[in-house]
C-alpha cells in the first residue's frame, strides 16, 4: 500500500502548488477585466467620489500585488477574505451589521452545498446509465441499438449545454408538465421537492456527461473482447453477458474509472450555464453573479473550489485505478 | 390632452387592445386570499432590507412594495396620497413642512409607529459613512422636530414644494426607532407583509399580517412568493410553464410567444424611462445651439421607437419630462425627423457638413449601439457624418459617459420636475451629462430655483412647461425615445385597470394591488 500513500501525499504536495498557480492566474485575469468593483457596483452613479471612497473602503487604492499577498496570507490561514459585495454592503450601513456573513466561506457554503447536491444527483443518474449502456453497447456492439446510442450520445455531447437544456424544457416542461423548469431550491425545502426541482438540471448534466463515460467503457471492453483469456472464457461456453461482466469489465474499470472521474469533476466545475438556465442557486450561479461585479474574493474563492474538485477527482482516479489493477497493487 | 386624467392616456393601445381581446374582467371584485409567486430580475446576492442600499426591482418591489411602508405614496393615477402619514401643510415659503401620522399603526413585532420612528429613519440616510441615495434629500433638512408621537415638523434649507413626493422615494423607508439592526436584520416594517423568509438573491416570502390600516383598500394575497430569476429566459420558460403568475421585463423578442399563450396578458405603461444621447455644450462643436438644433432635426425618432423598442414607447422630445410626471408637457409640438431642417440648421451654423464621434455601447441601454447606427444612416442626408465609436461595456459609466462629448445614456426618470432637473440639468451638478449651465440658458436655471418654492401648482405647471420647452429646442440632450416599463401576467390574476406608471410592476406595488381574478 506505500505506493498509494507516497502518490497521495506526492500528489496532495503538487496540488498546493497548482492551487497557488491558479491563485496568481485568476487574481490577474480577474484585474485585468476592464472595471473594477466600485465602478461595477455603481454603474452609472460611478462618481469619483463615490468610486474613490468605495475603493478606499475595500482596499482597492492598493497595489495589486500587495493586495495578493495579503489575500494569500489570509487564505493560507483558512481566511478567504470577505466579499465585496457584502464588505460594501456594511460600509453602507457605516457599522458592521453585517457581521460574519461578509465572510466569503459564509456565503459560499450554501452554494456549495446546492452544487454538491446536484453532481451527486446527476452522478447517482448518469454513471451506472452510461457504465450500463457501455456494455450493452459492447455486448450488441454495431447492432442499431449500438449506433443509435453512439449517435445519440455523441449528438448531446456535441450540443451546448444551454441548447439540451432548452430542448428539455420544451419537452418535460412546456409541452409535457411534469417538471419544473424552475429550479429554484431553498433552504428548509424538503428533500422530495428538492429532488423534482432538482430533476431537469440533473438529466441535462446527464446528456452532457453520458457519451464520455459510456463510449470509454464500450471502448476499453470491446478492446479486451480480442485477448486470449476471453476467447478462452467464450469457449468455455460462457455467456456473451457474463465474459463482459466478468472477465473483461474488471480489466476495463481503470480507464472507465478514470473517465468517470474526469466527468464527476466537470459536474463541479462545469454547472455554470445550466445553473443559470434553472435559476440554481448554486456555486455557478454565484461565481457569474460575483464576475459581473469584480468580486475579486468571491471569485477566487469559487476557482480555488474548482481546482481543487479537479485535482482531488484525478487523484482519486489514479488511486482507484491501482486499486483495481493487481499488477500495480504488489509491484515487483 | 386637458381634461383628461393624465395617467388615463398611458396605457398604450396595444395593451388596452390585448385586454379587451381576452375579455379578461377588468373590473374584477377585489377579494382575499391566494398565493402571488412573481418571478423577478435585478437581484443580488448582496440585496439586503436596509432601503439604503437597494436599487433594483427586486428589493423595492420587496421592500416598498409589501414588508415596508414611506410616510407618503404615489397612487397608480399618479397622485399623492398618504401612507404613514395621514395628511401634511406647508409655510408659505414651502420651508417648514408638518407631517401627522397616522394613529394605530404597528410594526410587525407589535412596536407602535410614531414620530421617533420617522426622525430615526430619517437620520439613516445622514449617517456618518452612510452612502444613501436618498441622502441628498435628507441633507436637505436642517431639522427634524417631533412635535407630537404623531406630529413630525421638517424645516428645509431651501423651500421645496415637492418635499412630500420625496418622502415617497423607495429608500426612506421607516423602521422602528431603536430596534433599526434588527429591523434591517429580519425585516420589520408596517407593511402589509410580514416576512417569513429571506435568502438574498434567491427568494423571499412573506405572509399578510392580519389586521392593517389598508384593510379593505390593498393587500389581498395570503401569502406572497417572490423569485429571483435574473436570467431573461429562464424568467418567460417560469411564466410559461406555470411556475409563476407574473414576471417583469419581458423580452421583446420573445413576446410573440407570450402572446399566443391565452393564458398570459401583457400590461405595458410608459413611464418616466427614458433613452438619451448627451452632448457636451461646453465642448465644440455642440456649444453650437445649431449644431445642437441640427442633430435634433436628424434623427429619426419614430423609426427607433418601432426598431429599438419594437414599439413598445414612445417618441421623446429632448425633455427628461415623461408621462409619469405631474407637469408633463404632452401637448408641446413634438420634435420631427426633418433633413432639410437639419441642412438649414447646420447651415446657420455656418457648415455644409459635419463629422460627429459618438460613443456607444449596449451597457447604456439595450440596443444603444444598433439605435446609434440608425442615427448615423438617419442623418447622412442632412450632412450630418456620425462616426459610430463603440465602448466596451465594462466601465462605460466611468470612462465615457460624462467623459465623452457625444454618447448613448439612460435614465430611469424622477418621480418629480425638479428632482429630475436638479438631477441633470442643474448647473454644475456632478450628473450633469450636457454640461448644461446657465451658458446655455440662465433663465431655465433660474426657473429650476423658482419653481421649486412655488405652491401654486398652475404656476409651477407653467414654468416646467417652459422649462421643456426650452430643453426641446436648445437642450443639450436628445431624447429620442420613452421606453415603455413591460410585464407580463397569468389571468389567474387581476389588476386594477390604472397601474402605476413611475416604476415597473404597477409601481413595484404587485403585493398590494393586485389580486386573484
Amino acid at each position: 500500500m506505500s505506493i498509494v500513500l507516497k502518490i497521495i501525499v506526492q500528489r496532495l504536495g503538487l496540488g498546493v502548488v497548482t492551487l497557488f498557480v491558479v491563485s496568481i492566474l485568476i487574481f490577474t485575469a480577474v484585474n485585468m477585466l476592464p472595471g473594477d468593483f466600485a465602478q461595477a457596483i455603481l454603474g452609472q452613479g460611478a462618481t469619483p467620489e463615490a468610486v474613490a471612497s468605495i475603493r478606499r473602503d475595500l482596499g482597492l487604492d492598493q497595489p495589486p500585488v500587495l493586495r495578493y499577498f495579503h489575500w494569500l496570507a489570509g487564505a493560507i490561514q483558512g481566511d478567504l477574505g470577505n466579499s465585496f459585495a457584502q464588505a460594501n454592503f456594511a460600509s453602507f450601513v457605516g457599522s458592521d451589521s453585517g457581521g460574519n456573513k461578509a465572510s466569503v466561506a459564509a456565503q459560499i457554503a450554501p452554494r456549495f452545498w446546492n452544487t454538491m447536491f446536484l453532481a451527486g444527483v446527476t452522478a447517482l443518474i448518469a454513471v451506472p446509465f452510461s457504465v450500463l449502456l457501455g456494455i450493452l453497447a459492447a455486448l450488441y456492439r454495431s447492432s442499431v441499438f449500438d449506433k443509435f446510442t453512439n449517435i445519440f450520445t455523441l449528438s448531446s455531447i456535441s450540443s451546448p449545454e444551454f441548447f439540451l437544456a432548452y430542448i428539455l424544457i420544451l419537452f418535460l416542461a412546456v409541452l409535457n408538465p411534469w417538471l419544473p423548469s424552475l429550479s429554484n431550491i431553498y433552504q428548509g425545502m424538503g428533500f422530495g421537492e428538492r429532488l423534482e426541482k432538482t430533476l431537469l438540471p440533473a438529466l441535462t448534466l446527464t446528456l452532457v456527461v453520458t457519451a464520455h463515460m459510456m463510449r470509454m467503457t464500450r471502448a476499453a471492453i470491446i478492446n479486451l473482447l480480442a485477448s486470449p483469456y476471453i476467447e478462452m472464457a467464450r469457449l468455455k461456453g460462457t455467456s456473451p453477458m457474463r465474459v463482459i461482466v466478468r472477465h473483461a469489465l474488471p480489466n476495463a474499470l481503470a480507464p472507465i474509472i478514470n473517465v468517470i472521474a474526469l466527468n464527476l469533476a466537470y459536474l463541479i466545475t462545469g454547472v455554470v450555464v445550466v445553473e443559470v438556465v434553472f435559476v440554481y442557486p448554486g456555486i455557478g450561479q454565484l461565481f457569474v453573479d460575483s464576475v459581473k461585479i469584480r468580486d475579486i474574493p468571491v471569485v477566487q474563492a469559487c476557482c480555488l473550489i474548482f481546482a481543487a474538485a479537479y485535482i482531488l477527482l484525478n487523484l482519486t482516479a489514479d488511486i482507484m485505478s491501482i486499486l483495481s489493477n493487481p499488477r500495480l497493487r504488489h509491484p515487483k | 390632452m386637458i381634461g383628461i386624467s393624465r395617467r388615463g392616456l398611458l396605457k398604450s393601445g396595444a395593451a388596452a387592445g390585448v385586454l379587451a381581446a381576452t375579455g379578461l374582467p377588468v373590473f374584477a371584485q377585489a377579494k382575499r386570499g391566494g398565493r402571488l409567486k412573481v418571478g423577478l430580475n435585478g437581484a443580488n446576492t448582496s440585496d439586503s432590507w436596509d432601503g439604503r442600499t437597494q436599487s433594483d426591482i427586486f428589493m423595492i418591489c420587496s421592500s416598498q412594495g409589501a414588508v415596508f411602508d414611506s410616510l407618503t405614496e404615489v397612487a397608480a393615477d399618479g397622485s399623492l396620497v398618504g401612507e404613514l402619514a395621514t395628511d401634511w401643510e406647508a409655510t408659505p415659503d414651502a420651508k417648514t413642512w408638518t407631517f401627522n401620522l397616522r394613529q394605530g399603526v404597528t410594526f410587525h413585532n407589535g412596536k407602535a409607529f410614531g414620530a421617533d420612528d420617522v426622525i430615526e429613519s430619517l437620520q439613516l440616510h445622514v449617517a456618518e459613512g452612510s452612502k444613501s441615495a436618498a441622502q441628498p434629500i435628507v441633507a436637505s433638512i436642517t431639522e427634524m422636530k417631533k412635535i407630537t408621537d404623531l406630529q413630525v415638523q421638517f424645516t428645509l434649507r431651501d423651500g421645496n414644494a415637492d418635499f412630500p413626493y420625496l418622502m415617497s422615494d423607495y429608500h426612506l423607508l421607516m423602521y422602528p426607532a431603536g430596534q433599526i439592526e434588527e429591523a434591517i436584520a429580519i425585516g420589520i416594517g408596517t407593511g402589509l407583509y410580514k416576512v417569513q423568509s429571506f435568502e438574498p438573491g434567491v427568494r423571499m416570502v412573506a405572509t399578510r399580517v392580519d389586521s392593517h390600516y389598508k384593510d379593505g383598500a390593498s393587500g389581498w394575497f395570503d401569502e406572497i412568493e417572490y423569485i429571483a430569476i435574473n436570467d431573461n429566459t429562464a424568467r418567460m420558460n417560469a411564466l410559461m410553464t406555470g411556475q409563476v403568475d407574473a414576471i417583469n421585463r419581458i423580452d421583446f423578442k420573445t413576446e410573440a410567444l407570450l402572446k399566443a399563450n391565452p393564458m398570459i396578458r401583457i400590461q405595458e405603461v410608459t413611464g418616466n424611462q427614458h433613452y438619451t444621447f448627451p452632448m457636451l455644450t461646453n465642448v465644440a462643436p455642440f456649444n453650437d445651439v445649431n449644431v445642437r438644433k441640427a442633430l435634433k432635426y436628424g434623427i429619426n425618432r419614430q423609426e427607433m421607437v418601432d426598431k429599438i423598442l419594437q414599439g413598445h414607447g414612445r417618441v421623446g422630445n429632448d425633455t427628461p419630462i415623461g408621462p409619469a410626471n405631474q407637469y408633463f408637457a404632452g401637448d408641446m409640438e413634438q420634435l420631427a425627423f426633418d433633413p432639410d431642417k437639419a441642412k438649414f440648421h447646420l447651415k446657420e451654423a455656418g457648415l455644409d457638413s459635419i463629422n460627429i464621434d459618438l460613443s456607444a455601447s449596449n451597457a447604456a441601454f439595450e440596443g444603444a449601439v444598433d439605435a446609434a447606427q440608425l442615427f448615423q444612416a438617419s442623418s447622412k442626408g442632412a450632412g450630418i457624418n456620425i462616426n459610430l465609436v463603440q465602448e466596451p461595456a465594462d466601465g462605460y459609466w466611468s470612462n465615457v459617459w460624462l467623459k465623452k462629448p457625444f454618447c448613448a445614456s439612460y435614465w430611469s426618470g424622477r418621480a418629480t420636475e425638479d428632482w429630475m432637473f436638479s438631477s441633470a440639468y442643474k448647473e454644475g451638478v456632478p450628473w450633469n451629462d450636457s454640461q448644461w449651465g446657465s451658458d446655455d440658458s440662465a433663465r431655465f436655471q433660474d426657473l429650476l430655483l423658482t419653481a421649486r418654492a412655488e405652491l401654486d401648482s398652475a404656476k409651477r405647471r407653467d414654468m416646467y412647461h417652459e422649462m421643456q420647452m426650452i430643453l426641446r429646442d436648445e437642450g443639450g440632450v436628445l431624447v429620442p425615445m420613452f421606453a415603455n416599463y413591460v410585464d407580463a401576467i397569468n389571468n389567474k390574476i387581476a389588476t386594477p385597470d390604472t397601474v402605476g406608471n413611475l416604476w415597473q410592476m404597477d409601481n413595484a406595488r404587485v403585493a398590494e394591488r393586485w389580486h386573484m381574478a
